[in-house]
């Protein structure tokens, strides 16, 4: 494949063709910041989190499905794209019922974390309040869609890793939520192997381990890597 | 009745609230009435979640009783999984609850209470505070601040925060007593038996002084209710309910926990957002009780623990029957910290507190859970209702405060009807009137809620609405 010679935030970097900018940039030691990104699962570009400037391209763009090309002249973190990042997640915050305090992925939470590095120290648009359930049905998994972004990473590795199709999306917009099979619930699923790997990709609080208690949810992402690489590269590398 | 004063918000308190008192046309006080103008509604937005998150969210009730709540609110987790939990868990959660004692004790005693009999009811209100006891008697004020911090230091030390620790659970607990953990317990115990020792020189000196105070100061009958040991020794964390009338006869014993509700009524008065808990067998009002310090060494026969022991010999001398003065609130405070104090000391050579077994598992297998724990306030009751799936249908908290509730009004009028006359409202008479309601140390955030701070603000208000005489302060 042929390499492609590009620069981002004024670094000369070499990538391979086909390789996204995120990839690309992550080889090169700077960091986007990601949120419905998932090593293991194919990207989707759904959060707009790691939207990056490309030179002589009035649109922003997102660095998890943009390709490299040849001379191209990436900026990852200007005063523009800092603004529309903290924007993103505000809206996230005011769209759902994010209470880190009790959650049970306090402190390892991705969407929480992003805001402390964005310097997000409140909200300024008008919290939603909506009312969402919990499905506690299922015997070892619980989903609570007040602490759902919508990211579709558990999806993705319900169909993609695991293959069992669980996980699907329904309805529009803001009012799309996270189902199991036929929009049934969770326990009820005939699909759903509680293989887990949903709530191992989870990046909030949303999908957890029954049972669990304030800032217990620690998740091992590295093991959807890992079963990817053994699969598709035949390497074993924990 | 032609005037109201009102006393609005009590200061020194865990919460906001205020007084009215009623006058007739001759000057005197008719009536009293204590408001709590907090309203949080906790019982209604858990509905939905899951058991296993309540330990975490009804913490956030308060500030100064987190652990109280994380406890009961663990042991009805308990219950919905129908486990025992393992006996190191319940050790931890005892010791963390004696630190709670300990630290809002010393908090109630120290900062809140002592400002008004050390300093004395007539000191100017900006004087009459800690800063007020620094400046008077430094050395008294670190003390009781250290005590108050080591208290917080034994919630820190098992739970890794010293408000809102992530840390007891349905089943048990997450983490036990590490090695540095007791060291440091160890370490810090004499002086906290010592600023104690001190603390009861000070009430047994003030004792003497203020024998009308504990003539007046919620003097009157009522029943008294706390956990007690299956031999009717002084419990905090287990145990089950025993009720006591102002002789001292136990009128109910060894009840258990899950069957509150067939003792307890809860009655709901328009004047105010906290509701009246009483005794059901004798109806509302005549059922009246009181829990906390005074209540739970009302109800106890033993400390178990022998200072605390002869203390409490002591201090039930001072009563026929049962104790009945709530301004003696302050002494069996003062005692129920001893007694914390050597239960620690007991833990600190305890190996069990060390172990790694410490969270029993299982689903659910109760649709419903009480849990009951003495707060420093009180008994605390958490009562869930869940779904096959482990979320809440319905939630009822019993808390402290509101079951002194009948009580504390009781006070205040008394306390009125002794100082306030004529129309010139006097700043000190109504600090009195204040006191009623500090005896009782009450958390009106955990009882019900509401944010935001108001100076003291008191009005004398003729029948037609006229402002007749008015205080700020704050």
């Amino acid at each position: 494949m042929a390499a492609k010679t590009l620069t981002i935030d004024g670094k000369q970097i070499t990538a391979e063709e086909g390789e996204t900018i995120l990839q690309a940039a992550t080889e090169a030691g700077i960091k986007i910041p990601t949120l419905c990104h998932l090593e293991g699962v194919y990207d989707i570009g759904a959060c707009r989190l790691c939207l990056v400037e490309v030179t002589g391209t009035p649109k922003l763009l997102p660095a998890c499905t943009l390709k490299v090309a040849e001379g191209m002249e990436v900026s990852t973190d200007t005063e523009r794209l800092r603004k529309y990042r903290r924007m993103t997640l505000e809206l996230l915050f005011a769209e759902r019922n994010h209470v880190c305090a009790v959650c049970v992925a306090n402190g390892h939470c991705e969407l929480q974390t992003l805001a402390y590095s964005q310097g997000l120290d409140h909200v300024r648009y008008e919290y939603t309040f909506p009312k969402w359930s919990v499905d506690n049905t299922h015997r070892l998994f619980g989903m609570d869609h007040n602490r759902c972004i919508l990211c579709t990473r558990c999806v993705r590795s319900c169909w993609h890793i695991e293959g069992a199709g669980t996980k699907n999306v329904s309805g529009r917009g803001g009012k799309s939520r996270i189902i199991t099979d036929l929009n049934q619930p969770w326990g009820d699923s005939e699909s759903c192997t509680e293989c887990g790997k949903c709530v191992m990709s989870c990046p909030t609080g949303a999908l957890f381990k029954k049972g669990s208690t304030v800032g217990e949810s620690v998740r091992d992402r590295d093991k959807l890597e890992f079963i990817v690489n053994a699969r598709e590269k035949k390497q074993w590398n924990a | 009745m032609s005037k109201r004063i009102v006393i609005d918000p009590v200061t020194r308190i865990e919460g906001h609230a205020k007084i009215s008192i009623y006058m007739d046309d001759a000057g005197n006080v008719a009536d009293a009435e204590f408001h709590v103008v907090e309203f949080r509604g906790f019982e209604k937005f858990c509905e939905g979640r899951p058991y296993s998150e309540m330990p975490g969210i009804t913490q956030r009730i308060c500030g100064i009783c987190p652990v109280s709540h994380t406890l009961a609110s663990a042991k009805a987790g308990d219950a919905i999984m129908s486990v025992s939990i393992p006996p190191a868990a319940d050790k931890l959660r005892r010791l963390m609850n004696l630190g709670q004692f300990v630290q809002s004790h010393a908090l109630s005693f120290f900062h809140l209470s002592a400002p008004d009999f050390l300093l004395g009811w007539d000191t100017p209100p900006a004087s009459r505070n800690v800063f007020g006891i620094i400046a008077a008697n430094a050395d008294l004020a670190r003390a009781g601040i250290r005590l108050r911090q080591f208290g917080q230091e034994i919630i820190e030390i098992l739970g890794a925060k010293k408000v809102h620790p992530a840390w007891a659970v349905p089943g048990g607990v997450r983490s036990s007593l590490t090695p540095e953990g007791r060291a440091r317990i160890k370490a810090w115990l004499p002086e906290a038996f010592a600023t104690t020792k001190v603390a009861f020189d000070l009430w047994k000196k003030t004792m003497k002084t203020h024998g009308r105070e504990i003539q007046i100061f919620g003097n009157f009958p009522s029943l008294f209710m706390g956990l007690v040991a299956p031999d009717g020794t002084w419990e905090h964390h287990g145990g089950k309910l025993r009720f006591t009338d102002s002789s001292g006869s136990i009128i109910a014993d060894q009840v258990d926990v899950a069957n509150y509700k067939d003792y307890i009524g809860e009655s709901v008065q328009n004047s105010s957002y906290l509701k009246s808990p009483y005794y059901l067998p004798l109806g509302f009002p005549d059922g009246i009780y009181r829990v906390g310090p005074l209540a739970r060494l009302n109800v106890a026969e033993q400390m178990g623990v022998p200072k605390a022991d002869a203390e409490l010999k002591l201090f039930k001398k001072l009563g026929r029957g049962a104790v009945t003065s709530s301004f003696l609130y302050h002494y069996a405070r003062l005692i129920e910290i001893l007694a914390c104090l050597e239960y620690i000391e007991r833990y600190m050579d305890d190996p069990e507190l060390s172990s790694d077994y410490l969270r029993a598992d299982a689903g659910i297998n109760c649709l419903r859970g009480v849990g009951a724990s003495e707060a420093p306030r009180g008994t605390l009751f958490h009562d869930y209702t869940v779904d096959r799936d482990g979320l809440l249908k319905g939630v009822n908290l019993i808390v402290a405060t509101g079951q002194n509730n009948l009580a504390m009004n009781q006070t205040v009028a008394q306390i009125a009807r002794y100082y306030v006359k004529g129309n010139e409202i006097k700043e000190a008479m109504l600090n009195r009137v204040e006191h009623g309601i500090r005896c009782y140390d009450p958390c009106l955030s955990c009882s019900t809620h509401a944010v935001g701070q108001m100076p003291l603000h008191i009005q004398l208000i003729a029948p037609d609405g006229q402002v007749l005489d008015e205080k700020m302060r704050g």
